[in-house]
């Protein structure tokens, strides 16, 4: 069974079309980097898959839950338990510190006991590099530690599938490599993971798969070595031309 | 100018003042713990409720931010009597007070709630928390600390305002000076005191605000944050 | 002598809402002045005049308006002034409206950055062309949100003054429920004309300060 399946999804703002008909599958263990211009609708699409915005048609499915147009609220939270997303924005809640941002969710949303969720956390700020910073706030850290913790966050809640949305666009460049290396070492691991990203090169070292949308439609999409070595579309051309160099 | 000053009569009513103040406070304490809670449903129920729901809760705080308190006072004292509902000049005076504050602070509230990043709402919904549990879990504590200032200030007028239910003799503290007044016929003495003790009341409120916002504020110091150490081998390498 | 509630009560309460309108604006410009006054004192004043300000807004803002009233009223006429219900009114809401619209006011002005003043310096002004041309102007359109709200305070705020029966609009409320013995029409009536002009004073106030437009938070 797949991880992912988004079946003829389309998603409208106001009358204009963002989605129009994607269709896409993730196999388990799948490394899949979209790409493409901004309003070409990969981030929306990502925020589709666990229902941060509503499609108005087709369906998606992730981890055997299924989510269609008009479906329910409750449906929706158990979706995203499966789900991790992690933003651009990092978005930590300023006033926990690491290991409350951390163990919020696991607590609140799953009902795991404190010890429980503390020892999850544990691992996974261990896991990202951070265990030495867990009594520290969000503003005492910097913009890739921050994005760090988001990781281990979104992790901390066990999910089957990671979404990434342009995590390092908001960081300054050299704070995106301890990102991407924290990203490639879940990648590694066998995490099933859909990234929305800006930086090319990374997105050919680490994902096996790339799709290319392009107005509102997946465009092209294939192994990322023949994505990158051969694209076939004039439109993937012109847009990886100027970064592949 | 001809006139002395004479604090002793006035003063050797201390008991009846520091009944009066006693009774402000109670009367502020409840208005002000009805008046918040009812603030932040109102604010919530306006921001997030059914949409039906909203424009009534928004009559309601426009009604209620635009009236006098006073006339809020006697509709309800001398009012609600008429439609069958009889209260005692205390329980008129905890409705009225807490009703007022309720608008108040509801837009406060709303302001605050309205100041979160749309971002730190998606970061709860994404972890997949209920929409309750993101307002309790991530909305409510930062919203407190933007609009802190203004919702103190709310409740200093808050308990000033508390003076005009003397209007329908609610027991407190200008109630008490008018009968001190009205006893020992001096009338500039009395209400001085009168006012210093509304002004000590004023600072001592602010100062458990102060201690309040300590507490909901507070940060946990690093070095109290202690991680559990690991049980077993992490699980990096799944295949390797 | 018992009267029964109607249209003919209007104009008495219309009356005692054209005194509530009179004592209001008395009080706005009163308290502009002063406010005004007060607030550049507090901003470019000497410190020991700085403190007295901030003391006076202070003590003010820590006083019920009613204590106020009755000081004025009551307190000053055993000291040989005998002020009538308008005049303590008047004196009253004016001390108080001093107050905040002075303390609106510093917020306004310290609002304005430090770099306007440098500017201004540097064009080789002297303080009050400084004051006159580059500062209040710009505060000037901060301050106009919060001002038009105060109003909205100092319109329910005369009110009070109903207490030492002066006879504005609740007071002839009170007047009218003590003839007819119908308070709940009574003082509803009252509450609408209030409302009447107490709204569109607070719509105007948030539009002016570019109000909070009604977000959904969550989805």
């Amino acid at each position: 069974m797949p991880a992912v399946r988004l079946d003829e999804i389309k998603k409208f703002f106001g009358a204009h079309c963002v989605l129009d008909g994607v269709s896409l599958t993730v196999e388990t263990r799948d490394v899949v980097a979209v790409i493409g211009r901004s309003g070409s609708g990969k981030s929306t699409m990502l925020r589709c898959i666990n229902g941060l915005e509503e499609i108005q048609a087709g369906s998606i499915d992730v981890a055997g839950h299924k989510i269609v147009p008009g479906g329910n609220v409750r449906d929706l939270r158990v979706l995203r338990r499966e789900v991790g997303m992690v933003f651009q924005s990092y978005n930590l809640f300023p006033h926990l510190n690491v290991l409350e941002n951390i163990v919020l969710a696991p607590k609140v949303v799953k009902k795991v006991p404190d010890e429980e969720a503390r020892e999850t956390a544990a691992v996974v700020l261990r896991q990202v590099g951070l265990a030495d910073r867990a009594g520290a706030y969000p503003d005492e850290l910097s913009g890739g530690q921050q994005q760090r913790v988001a990781i281990a966050r979104s992790l901390a809640m066990k999910p089957k599938v990671m979404l990434f949305d342009e995590v390092t666009s908001a960081l300054d460049p050299e704070l995106t490599g301890e990102v991407l290396k924290t990203i490639a070492e879940l990648a590694e691991a066998g995490m099933t993971m859909i990234l929305v990203t800006h930086e090319m090169g990374f997105a050919r070292q680490v994902a096996n798969r790339t799709v290319f949308m392009h107005a509102g439609k997946i465009w092209e999409e294939g192994t990322s070595e023949e994505m990158f070595g051969n694209p076939k579309s004039p439109e993937l051309k012109t847009f990886i031309a100027p970064q592949l160099k | 100018m001809a006139y002395e000053m004479h604090f002793g009569p006035v003063l050797a009513r201390a008991p009846e003042f520091v009944n009066g103040a006693t009774n402000t406070i109670l009367l502020s304490g409840q208005g002000i713990a009805i008046g918040l809670t009812l603030g932040l449903a109102v604010a919530i129920l306006r921001v997030d409720g059914p949409k039906p729901i909203r424009p009534l809760v928004a009559t309601y705080v426009e009604v209620f931010r635009n009236t006098p308190l006073l006339v809020q006072v006697f509709l309800i004292f001398f009012g609600l009597p008429y439609i069958g509902l009889r209260l005692s000049a205390n329980a008129a005076a905890v409705i009225a007070i807490s009703f007022n504050l309720g608008a108040y602070s509801a837009e406060i509230f709303r302001a605050g709630l309205l100041a979160i990043p749309r971002a730190q709402i998606e970061a709860g919904l994404a972890l997949g928390m209920s929409r309750v549990q993101v307002i309790r879990h991530v909305v409510i504590v930062p919203a407190l600390r933007v609009i802190f200032p203004a919702l103190t200030g709310q409740l200093t007028l808050t308990l000033l305002g508390s003076s005009i239910v003397s209007a329908i003799s609610a027991q407190e503290l200008t109630l008490a000076a008018s009968k001190v007044e009205s006893l020992t016929f001096r009338s500039l003495e009395t209400f001085l005191v009168a006012a210093v003790l509304y002004i000590s009341l004023t600072f001592l409120f602010r100062f458990v605000y102060w201690l309040i916002s300590l507490w909901l504020f507070r940060r946990t110091p690093a070095e109290a944050v202690r991680l559990p150490e690991p049980k077993f081998v992490e699980p990096r390498r799944a295949e390797a | 002598m018992i009267q029964s509630y109607g249209w003919s009560s209007l104009p008495f309460l219309l009356n005692g809402a054209m005194w509530t309108a009179a004592l209001s604006v008395m009080t706005f410009i009163g308290g502009g002045v002063f406010g005004l006054i007060f607030a550049l004192l507090r901003v470019l004043g000497p410190k020991p005049v700085k403190y007295a300000v901030v003391v006076y807004i202070e003590l003010v803002q820590a006083t019920p308006l009613l204590i106020v009233l009755f000081l004025a009223y009551y307190g000053l006429s055993f000291m040989g002034f005998y002020f009538s219900p308008l005049v303590a009114a008047a004196i009253s809401l004016t001390l108080y409206a001093t107050a905040f619209l002075a303390d609106i006011w510093r917020g306004c002005i310290e609002a304005i950055p430090k770099q306007q003043w440098e500017a201004a310096d540097a064009l080789a002004m002297t303080g009050t062309q400084k004051l006159r041309w580059v500062i209040l102007p710009q505060a000037f359109r901060i301050a106009l949100g919060p001002t038009v709200g105060f109003m909205v305070q100092i319109v329910k705020n005369t009110s009070v003054t109903a207490l030492i029966s002066f006879v504005e609009l609740t007071r002839a409320g009170q007047l009218l429920n003590n003839m007819t013995f119908q308070p709940f029409e009574v003082f509803l009536t009252v509450a609408a004309m209030y409302f009447i002009v107490c709204y569109p004073l607070s719509w105007y106030s948030e539009y002016l300060k570019g109000g909070p437009r009604a977000r959904r938070a969550t989805r």
